[in-house]
């Protein structure tokens, strides 16, 4: 029995696109725990899976050509898998809400910013309009922005500024875990680091539970908790920032930190990880990563599962059978 | 003696809008040397594609000298230009839109070649072609396909390919890498690398990612709204920042270390518009330091050897 406070339990969630083209497998039996109050960064590169993991998590697959399978899904204690769509929509924007990527296109042109968060705490709260528009223009004052620009439209607030209409619909009803999906790649990174510090202010302030999905080391370093890995479909290497960023043990995070520019030491030369991403529709049996890998052995072709390296700390690499495997980063 | 390979004067563009006059670029001088890389930083909005665009004269300058190989191309006309341009090229963002959807990966890199009626025969062509994808590491396997049949690192090399097959002494790479993924930016960055180093190619590196223009650089130019703030060699830049917009931008970059706790200093706001700016110094209005002085345009003068900024602060 997990005595953790969890207030996300995922086993093994698959999800597959069937298309005319080949069956695109997304997500392969992917397993994700959340404490209350923690920040986990879900970081890997395009077609990873990370954001059809966080479709999956809100229940907005498509379907079809989506198909899920998965042994339970709980939020919180609520099986998100025997909801109906009526349900549902009474869970997302409520106990979990979703930050998107591009605040240009995550806002409705045509409804006062103040309108649309006044929209997501009238649906969800027992509170007449009135109220809900007055919490509304607090929520902006939160994230930074005067109150009497609620009356305002969209395409009247530059980039970051949207970005924080986002973040204040996605936390006004005070959700039990925020997804954000790459939520300041759009933006500078004089604003980026604006944002980055108002959600981790936020955060901290509403207790949020939170999954950061990035492809970037550093924002996950900035405010994350924990962090797991992802590489076609599954997490390959999750634990604590200290153990994955320090005591790094799967290749594949190997590989992703060594074709980082070394900001401190700029003559390093970069050593990227060779070959491509696997195509989902055709991914290579036992482990995904194989056919790049440095380290790869027979046993890399068997079904892999996961490791665990100490309480926190797990790698999906059938290597560290071998005796005294180790990669080249470890305890740096 | 140093080999100069382009010297650029007060480059300016303003752009005639319904609003006004923007000042896309406001004077810029800078020179490249032969071999090397200037990086070009700065947030969107600061002028740093149009002065590669000006650069190559794919927007006119309103003003200034741009002086290639000790040539004034400034005002050449465009039968001298075409010869110019062999030797100057440009390696494009994003390398899903900047190839032509219907070309084969050899038509496009050929193109130039045939345009410039630099080979004549069949043969001789399809040879420079697999010559030119071999050098980006393109299998020959690739040659009759198509760019939506390939990735975004395999587009970026056809782009690159392309660029070098008028042996060019010099590349504006606007963003190069900036579409792709890490462990795919890493092999392109270490492509240029090399192939500046076989063809001893000159780069102007115009980038927002400061981790990557610091280790690709020699040397490093800062923009804001349209001036250069700071330039200096890259290790000076990055060890010594001196204007206040460097600073705030070096220290917010995320570094994925855990032991580099760097102390974020949080500007406030964004960056002004760029139509009919006021004659004070342009970022005062972000500025943590600004004070009466800063009504007036601080002009870009040298502290150390190298190392210049424009900031009423330094410049005492």
């Amino acid at each position: 029995m997990d005595k953790r406070d969890l207030v996300l339990d995922v086993k093994n969630l698959v999800v597959r696109y069937e298309t005319e083209d080949g069956i695109v497998k997304a997500v392969n039996g992917l397993n994700l725990q959340i404490e209350r109050g923690k920040a986990i960064g879900l970081v890997g590169e395009t077609g990873a899976g990370k954001t059809t993991t966080a479709l999956s998590l809100l229940r907005l697959i498509p379907k079809p050509p989506g198909v899920e399978e998965c042994d339970h899904m709980f939020l919180d204690g609520l099986d998100m898998l025997s909801l109906s769509v009526k349900e549902l929509e009474k869970v997302r924007g409520k106990d979990i809400s979703m930050i998107f990527q591009d605040p240009m296109t995550a806002l409705n042109p045509v409804l006062t910013v103040g309108d649309q968060i006044a929209e997501s705490i009238f649906l969800h709260e027992d509170v007449s309009y009135a109220e809900a528009r007055k919490r509304a223009i607090e929520m902006l004052e939160v994230v930074g922005i005067p109150g009497e620009r609620a009356n305002e439209y969209p395409h009247q607030f530059s980039g970051g500024m949207k970005q924080r209409v986002v973040i204040a619909i996605a936390l006004a009803c005070h959700p039990k875990l925020l997804i954000a999906d790459e939520p300041t790649t759009a933006l500078d990174v004089t604003i980026q680091a604006q944002v980055l510090d108002l959600m981790k202010n936020l955060r901290k302030h509403y207790k949020t539970s939170l999954i950061m999905i990035t492809h970037d080391l550093g924002i996950v370093a900035e405010i994350c908790d924990e962090v797991a890995v992802m590489y076609s479909g599954n997490i390959v290497e999750r634990g604590t920032l200290e153990d994955v960023f320090n005591k790094t043990k799967h290749p594949y995070t190997e590989g992703l930190f060594n074709s980082l520019p070394n900001i401190n030491d700029r003559k390093a030369m970069l050593t990227p990880i060779k070959g491509l991403m696997p195509d989902p529709t055709n991914i290579p049996v036992g482990c995904p990563f194989h056919p790049r890998c440095p380290y790869m052995g027979e046993d890399c072709k068997q079904p892999q599962w996961e490791r665990a390296i100490s309480d926190t700390h797990f790698v999906r690499c059938s290597a560290y059978d071998r005796t005294g495997f180790r990669i080249e980063r470890e305890e740096r | 003696m140093t080999d100069n390979i382009l010297e650029v004067r007060n480059l300016t563009k303003h752009f005639k809008t319904k609003r006004g006059m923007l000042h896309a670029v406001d004077g810029v001088d800078f020179t490249i040397q032969r071999g090397q890389t200037l990086g070009l930083v700065g947030e969107s909005g600061c002028g740093k594609t149009t002065v590669g665009r000006t650069i190559l004269r794919l927007i006119e300058p309103t003003a200034g000298d741009i002086i290639f190989e000790g040539e004034n191309i400034t005002k050449i006309n465009q039968k001298k230009l075409k010869n110019v341009r062999k030797d100057m090229q440009l390696i494009f963002q994003d390398p899903y839109s900047s190839l032509d959807p219907r070309k084969t990966v050899s038509q496009i890199i050929s193109e130039p070649i045939i345009a410039n009626k630099i080979l004549k025969t069949k043969e001789e062509i399809h040879a420079r072609v697999a010559e030119l994808m071999s050098t980006v590491g393109l299998a020959a396997r690739l040659f009759n396909t198509y760019p939506h049949e390939l990735d975004g690192g395999r587009r970026q090399r056809i782009g690159i390919a392309r660029a070098l097959a008028m042996e060019p002494k010099f590349i504006v790479c606007d963003e190069p890498v900036s579409a792709l993924d890490v462990s795919i930016q890493a092999q392109i960055l270490n492509l240029l690398k090399e192939l500046q180093a076989e063809f001893h190619l000159s780069y102007i590196f115009i980038t927002h990612d400061l981790s990557v223009v610091n280790h690709f650089s020699d040397e490093i130019a800062v923009m804001y709204l349209g001036k250069i703030v700071e330039k200096a060699p890259a290790e000076e830049l990055f060890a010594h920042p001196l204007h206040p917009y460097t600073q705030a931008l070096l220290s917010a970059i995320p570094v994925p270390d855990l032991r580099d706790k760097r102390e974020r200093i949080l500007i406030k706001g964004e960056i002004t518009s760029p139509i009919n700016p006021p004659q004070e110094c342009r970022f005062k209005k972000r500025c943590n330091y600004a004070h009466d002085k800063c009504d007036e345009h601080p002009d870009l003068v040298e502290v150390t050897p190298g190392h210049l900024v424009a900031c009423h602060l330094v410049n005492k």
